[in-house]
């Protein structure tokens, strides 16, 4: 091994033991070996071993296995030793700066509206209004408090704004383009996969390999691999290994083992210390009232409320986001995001930073559509402190780069720099045809890409897309079918003329089948 | 304009006329030849009635069967299930078998029910066995959720029936009887909500029976949280899902109208319980549908001139055991959004299609078999003729024996036969 790698690999591995040493796995297996010391067996000379063959025995191996995993899936990129923290979380400068103006409008909206409607950031309930609240925990959806006055502080198309404008200080593009330049929004240069690297990375996706989510496989009868999957399913969830689950994945989950593999995945097991750390959740949101609140209900009410497959779990929807909005553990993923959580001061107390607290408590500030992060969801969990966990994990793995600016290779901007080469490569003429009738396409499919698509397909089809989320540890597939909807429909956005028309062609995709068009898209049309 | 199909219908609704121009049928007045009706229960009871009913010619088809309310009004389908279950077990077929308890295992799938007032005392005893228990009345003839209340103390019935007499609603006939039924205080709840099911279901002929389901029924929500605490009895919106009702609450909806399809049900259910109980539940619905029809089937006169849709009201417990509440023989055809019309365009189109082939004029003397592309979004569900062709008995058997979680109909697009496990 490489000296540089060695030195990486002891870095990784000081940053893991450090993360797991706070954890409660380590505590617990402190607990474990107390309560093993008084064991008479014990013999020095083979204590390590017998320690290896223990944690065999006890499942305490997969355990531990499982917890390195998941901080291996949020370890940032390798970073030299001695860079700066802001530079883990993201290496460009321009970036940084693009993402900490962005907070800051985000920030000053959400001040006007309070100053606008004369209410605080945060205050204690009085205890009446917080018996009340605990009454009716279950069926928040029957208030209708008056929110006419709130509005989100961000719609997905005003970030979409932000994006179109960033450029590259170092990077001139020159006024003459050539035929190998950037013709859509995204003015920015990153490295993103082309169909080749692509049709590699998704190779579990490939046409001759079974696959849920496909009726018609020529290579293998879908009944019969079907059945194969599921009892495979069976025997990984047995095995309890994320990393296993995560393969399996690839190929789509049966609906019956979703669940319970999504978990394994996410390394999400719900001990009793979960669900009581979910109910001291709770009881803040109780005790405090916050401005943010309003933000999730108005969202849930315009979002989940009004469609056809999620509106049966609005009661949930509150429980998880008003829960979540509290949770400080969140901010720990700011560690690895670009975005840094807004800071509020006590009264009185302003730029004082002794008295500067988060706002809110979890560092995320909720925009238009944030509830349809947790409503598909709501379709695999009915008891809130999982479905609640679930959700977290997947907005701090995931959902959060679907909303700020970095240069990773998941983040929405390299996401929307990916669909965009997309179609302009392997669809030159429909690109250039919306293009000049003012349609750019990104401006259609932005939406899709920064809900994860969730609102907008089937539950059933948004399942098996969040599969291979998981599957592949990347949103990147998320481009790739934003690309396939378009040359599914291509013909018919060919014949349109103005943006409206095309957003109508694709105004409806709930009957679109996901694995489908990403395999033709992928692996059927010759590059 | 010959050969054209004549119609006539009394419900003024869009997707019924749109569905019969698109065929370029001919609409026509009731007092002209016609070979199409889609009527109204209030006229089938006229056509057939004794005074002036006509004769229906071959080439003439109606939407309801003569005495449908043997299965559509609630006191007559109890008492024709009752009587279907002695049969049985004086038969001793091994549907009739009991558990130890003296419940029938494959034929308890009504809630206990009782009519008053001419079952009062039958009542009165079963309800002292379990005091604490909650009963729903509803007045026999009517539909929509009207007249309907709940009841958990023996006062409140008796209040009622003191009243009842001293008003002028009193009278003996059996338009103001009431049935009175156990509630089922235990529902399958999802997200907190209480809901049940609609589901569709179309007979074109009861001896040799002929049955098809619909499979893009649709589970109703409350728009009220469910508690079943009794204070809570006055406010209907908690218990009752009839979108006639809950169109009344606030929180009604307009975009989804409280409605979700049953495949969301099958996604919600195998995702969180597992695929066979969700099998097994699946399979008990139909069952159950098939075991009221063939209750019904030896009273119902099977005129040839008739098919009927149903709508089947189905309520699934926290056990995931289904209870069939009632069938309604019209299906409401007011679309209440816009997934609701399609949904109806579609089920009147499948429906035409099954029981007017071609749409050309109908002749009921054709064999009643259509083509399996014709059936649009429709199933066969059962078909005694086909079942007793490949020896009804060993199937019935195959049901009664049939170890838990065997893989039940699982219905898909894709046109694969449905293998119903009991058939």
């Amino acid at each position: 091994m490489q000296q540089g790698e060695e030195d990486e690999l002891s870095v990784t591995i000081a940053h893991i033991v450090r993360k797991l040493k706070g954890s409660s796995l380590h505590s617990q297996l402190e607990k474990e070996a107390r309560a093993s010391l008084h064991n008479t067996d014990i013999k020095l000379e083979t204590l390590k071993e017998d320690i290896k063959e223990f944690f065999k025995t006890s499942g305490w191996e997969k355990k531990l296995q499982n917890a390195v995993y998941r901080e291996l899936s949020v370890l940032p990129a390798p970073c030299h030793p001695l860079a700066p923290v802001e530079h883990i979380k993201e290496p460009l400068t321009y970036m940084r700066k693009a993402q900490a103006s962005w907070e800051k409008r985000v920030i000053k909206s959400l001040n006007s509206m309070c100053t606008e409607l004369n209410i605080q950031l945060a205050r204690k309930r009085p205890l009446n209004e917080q018996k009340e609240l605990l009454n009716k925990w279950n069926e928040m959806g029957t208030d209708e408090p008056d929110l006419s006055l709130f509005r989100p502080v961000y719609a997905p198309k005003d970030f979409l704004e932000v994006l179109i404008n960033l450029r590259n200080p170092n990077y001139d593009i020159g006024d003459q383009g050539n035929y190998k330049s950037h013709l859509g929004l995204i003015q920015v240069p990153l490295k993103i996969k082309d169909i080749p690297e692509l049709r590699d990375f998704f190779q579990e996706l490939s046409l001759n390999t079974g696959q849920l989510g496909v009726d018609d496989s020529t290579q293998v009868p879908p009944e019969l691999f079907e059945n194969e999957h599921l009892s495979l399913g069976k025997k990984v969830l047995a095995g309890h290994d994320s990393a296993a689950a995560q393969q399996f994945v690839r190929q789509g989950c049966p609906t019956s083992l979703r669940a319970d593999l999504w978990a394994l995945i996410l390394n999400i097991s719900n001990q009793p210390e979960d669900m009581l750390y979910y109910e001291q959740l709770k009881s803040n949101v109780i005790q405090h009232d916050l401005l943010s609140d309003s933000l999730i209900y108005k969202d849930v009410k315009l979002t989940a409320s009004n469609d056809d497959y999620y509106f049966v779990f609005e009661d949930y929807l509150y429980q998880v986001l008003l829960c979540f909005s509290r949770d400080t553990s969140v901010l720990a993923h700011f560690s690895y995001s670009s975005a840094s959580p807004p800071k509020s001061y006590i009264r009185g107390k302003l730029g004082l930073e002794e008295f500067a607290v988060f706002y809110p408590p979890n560092g995320v500030i909720p925009f238009h559509g944030f509830s349809m992060y947790v409503a598909p969801l709501c379709f695999l969990y009915h008891e809130p402190s999982k479905l609640y966990q679930v959700f977290r994990e997947m907005y701090v793995r995931y959902f959060f780069r679907l909303h700020s600016i970095s240069s990773h290779v998941s983040g929405i901007l390299s996401l929307c720099l990916m669909f965009e080469t997309l179609l302009q490569t392997h669809l030159p003429q429909l690109f250039y045809h919306l293009r000049e009738i003012g349609a750019q396409p990104l401006r259609i499919s932005f939406k899709w890409m920064v809900r994860a698509f969730s609102g907008y397909l089937a539950t059933d089809q948004l399942l098996l897309l969040w599969d291979r989320i998981l599957g592949y540890d990347s949103l990147e597939i998320l481009a790739v079918l934003a690309a396939a909807v378009f040359a599914f429909r291509a013909v018919n956005l060919m014949e349109v003329t103005s943006l409206a028309a095309a957003e109508a062609v694709l105004a409806d995709i709930s009957t679109l089948k996901v694995m489908p068009l990403l395999q033709i898209f992928l692996f059927a049309v010759v590059p | 304009m010959a050969g054209k199909l004549k119609w006539v219908t009394d419900i003024e609704k869009s997707v019924l006329i749109n569905n019969f121009e698109k065929r370029g049928w001919v609409q026509v007045t009731e007092s002209e030849d016609w070979n199409f009706y889609w009527m109204s229960v209030q006229t089938i009871r006229n056509c057939f009635s004794v005074e002036n009913g006509f004769r229906l010619s071959d080439d003439q088809l109606v939407n309801h069967f003569p005495n449908h309310y043997e299965l559509t009004r609630k006191d007559l389908m109890v008492k024709n299930i009752k009587r279907y279950r002695k049969e049985q077990e004086k038969e001793g077929s091994p549907l009739a078998e009991k558990d130890e308890n003296g419940k029938y295992l494959y034929l308890d799938f009504v809630p206990v029910t009782f009519m008053l007032p001419a079952d009062y005392n039958l009542f009165v005893e079963e309800f002292r066995k379990n005091p604490s228990s909650t009963w729903i009345m509803k007045p026999c003839g009517k539909a929509q959720g009207k007249g309907i209340f709940l009841i958990n103390k023996l006062s409140q019935i008796k209040k009622w029936s003191r009243d009842s007499k001293t008003s002028s609603f009193v009278s003996q006939s059996s338009k103001e009887a009431y049935v009175i039924s156990l509630y089922i205080d235990n529902p399958l709840l999802i997200g907190g909500k209480k809901f049940d099911l609609r589901l569709y279901v179309l007979v074109t002929t009861y001896r040799p029976l002929k049955c098809y389901m619909y499979k893009l029924g649709f589970c109703r929500f409350c728009t009220v949280k469910y508690t079943p605490s009794t204070n809570e009895l006055d406010n209907m919106f908690v218990h009752l899902t009839n979108v006639a009702i809950q169109k009344h609450g606030d929180d009604y909806n307009h975009v989804h109208g409280g409605k979700w399809t049953v495949s969301n049900l099958r996604l919600y259910l195998e995702s969180t319980r597992g695929q066979e109980v969700t099998d097994k539940l699946f399979d008990e619905i139909h069952w159950i549908i098939v075991q009221s029809l063939k209750a019904v089937a030896p009273v119902m006169n099977n005129d040839k001139h008739c098919f009927e849709c149903y709508g089947y009201d189905i309520i699934i417990d926290d056990k995931l055991k289904p209870w069939l509440i009632e069938v309604n023989a019209s299906p409401s055809l007011t679309s209440s959004t816009a997934n609701d019309r399609i949904l109806k365009y579609n089920l009147i189109n499948d429906t035409l299609n099954i029981v007017v082939p071609n749409g050309e004029t109908p002749d009921c003397k054709m064999n009643k078999h259509p083509p399996r592309e014709v059936l649009g979004h429709y199933e066969i569900l059962y078909d005694e003729e086909a079942a007793q062709a490949d020896g009804a008995e060993r199937d019935l058997k195959c049901r009664v024996g049939q170890p838990a979680g065997v893989k039940g109909s699982r219905t898909r697009d894709s046109g694969r036969p449905v293998i119903t496990t009991w058939k």
